[in-house]
């Protein structure tokens, strides 16, 4: 709790060992704070937080466990080598192994041009690129990246999303938080959406959901009273002047949507049934923008 | 061994910072000043019959002044360095790629703790020794316990920094840096009072300076330090602002070890139980 607010309540997520796992929720839903209490940043008001089977400040816990934090920083006077042979030992990696895996974490964020320039001279794409590397400096089990594409470029998303991949092929379990629901969607292997706090629904992306099917519609002579009388069958619709798309609540319910626009006297000129997108399902699930 | 990892860490951290440079060329002006004045002062004696003995007293005065200006420069430049180190990196969000290391929370306090020990204590030996070299090679007067005053010279330095990282653990950088300067400010005060009960019998102002040296005792360990430099015929005479009028005790050094003990061990319990 922060104040009178309820930041995370009953939070219980169950992560498979070796899959990327996205965390997603709108602004203020408690996403930052649940990752910080699991890292063991923040007390949790009451209960208790547990990861890999033990309280987050369990110091054998830590050593397994990687983290990018939102808007790297640190001191900057400090060239991205002496960072990573910093973040090292404070890992407990062997001053020799990282004479080795130094140079080779640079090299795999693309960084070796810059590897003995100060982190004041690096951009933000770089910096998220060097903390991106701290946090699998010492090859840990868990990684949880708390928006690691942003500030970077698509050259530099891509990289990321193919570190992530190399990571999980590894066998590390990496825990995502991000904005960009189209990162999630390419990487991820399963998903979460939580709401004020709590886990609202899960998602398994691996596996193509039939009842989940968002419809596109290009339509003329639509009127207000019918994409209204589409809520019986739809979760949300969004009409842009003669293309509406539907989030139909089944797949079942389409032959239903079709003969009430036409019923409507609606001219439709194309009707194609798609895969919901996390975007438009996090839109169903979430609803509009409440301003948060 | 992340204490040992954070302590350099936090070494060459504070080894940057322009504030402790500033006080660097500050102190080498003020040493540069003091080694002028103090040769003028002796050429001046060489050409004046000012007696021996009165010539040692005004010189041992003149040191005893640079000492309690290092000891000034070295408690400001201890608390305006340090000020930010726990707030800035919790606010600034550092904090976090090193809270999450595999090492208790403890060994980040100890060791950022260590780490401006470590620097506290080059820049007193540099700037107590220089003004004691001094005070030696131009002036020819000794201080009577070099090292004694040194040691609580530092002891100072060290229970300003305590206060600072323990106060760093609840406030931000500026609301700490007031309370601290505050409180060294108080403790300043009360301290001049308590010398200026020389002049009356039976004043209340020693309570006050008590008082305030229980709530703050930096200024009693400087009195201490003095006490401990000073000739003891300028002391005893009152031939200086440092004279033994009011010497705080040995039970004063003690309980100011306890004081900054109790202060770090606060910090260490608040920064392992707040949110980062």
């Amino acid at each position: 709790m922060f104040g009178d607010k309820v930041a995370v309540r009953n939070l219980s997520l169950t992560v498979r060992r070796g899959e990327i796992f996205g965390f997603l929720g709108p602004n203020g839903a408690g996403k930052s704070t649940s990752i910080k209490m699991l890292l063991g940043l923040v007390r949790p008001t009451s209960g208790k937080a547990f990861v890999l089977g033990a309280p987050p400040d369990d110091v054998a816990v830590r050593r397994k466990i990687g983290f990018l934090p939102e808007d790297f920083r640190f001191y900057e006077w400090l060239t991205a080598t002496e960072l990573l042979e910093l973040h090292g030992r404070l890992s407990g990696v062997p001053t020799d192994k990282l004479r080795d895996r130094v140079p080779a974490m640079i090299d795999l964020v693309g960084l070796t041009p810059h590897r003995d320039k100060r982190l004041q001279d690096f951009s933000k794409g770089m910096l998220q690129r060097i903390g991106l590397a701290q946090a699998l400096i010492h090859e840990p089990e868990l990684i949880f990246l708390d928006e690691p594409t942003s500030g970077l470029d698509p050259l530099g998303r891509r990289m990321v999303r193919d570190i992530i991949r190399t990571q999980r092929d590894r066998g590390a379990t990496v825990f995502l938080n991000s904005h960009l629901l189209s990162e999630i969607e390419i990487t991820c292997d399963e998903v979460v959406f939580i709401r004020e706090g709590e886990v609202v629904v899960g998602r398994d992306l691996r596996t193509i959901h039939e009842d989940e099917v968002s419809v596109l519609v290009r339509v003329h002579k639509l009127t207000q009273e019918c994409v209204a009388g589409l809520a019986r069958w739809a979760t949300s619709t969004h009409l842009d002047t003669d293309q509406l798309t539907i989030a139909a609540r089944s797949r079942e319910h389409l032959p239903d949507i079709l003969r009430h626009l036409v019923a409507a006297g609606a001219d439709v000129y194309q009707f194609t049934p798609q895969r919901m997108s996390l975007e438009e399902l996090f839109v169903t699930i979430m609803g509009e923008d409440r301003g948060l | 061994m992340g204490a040992w990892i954070m302590a350099g860490i936090t070494f060459r951290e504070a080894a940057r910072k322009k504030i402790l440079w500033t006080a660097f060329i500050a102190g080498l002006g003020f040493l540069l000043v003091f080694g002028v004045g103090l040769y003028f002062q002796v050429d001046d004696f060489r050409k004046s019959t000012v007696p021996p003995f009165l010539r040692y007293q005004v010189l041992d005065s003149m040191l005893m002044i640079g000492l309690y200006t290092v000891d000034l420069l070295a408690v400001v430049m201890t608390t305006l360095t340090s000020v930010d180190t726990i707030s800035g990196e919790i606010t600034s969000g550092t904090i976090h790629a090193i809270a999450t290391k595999p090492m208790a929370r403890w060994e980040i306090l100890i060791g950022k703790w260590l780490g401006f020990v470590g620097m506290v204590a080059a820049y007193v030996a540099i700037m107590f020794g220089g003004t004691i070299a001094e005070g030696y090679w131009i002036g020819g007067v000794v201080a009577q316990h070099p090292l004694r005053g040194a040691l609580l010279i530092f002891l100072e330095c060290v229970l300003a920094l305590t206060v600072t990282f323990m106060f760093g653990t609840w406030f931000s950088t500026l609301t700490n840096g007031v309370i601290v300067l505050g409180l060294l400010g108080f403790a300043f005060m009360g301290g001049w009072l308590e010398q200026l009960s020389g002049f009356t019998e039976g004043s209340r102002l020693v309570m006050v300076g008590i008082v305030s040296s229980l709530i703050m005792p930096s200024e009693a360990v400087w009195r201490r330090a003095a006490f401990e430099m000073e000739s003891p015929i300028a002391g005893s005479l009152q031939f200086s602002p440092f004279a033994d009028i009011s010497v705080p005790s040995g039970a004063m050094i003690v309980y100011t070890s306890i004081y900054l003990l109790a202060a770090l061990a606060i910090a260490i319990y608040h920064f392992h139980e707040r949110d980062l």
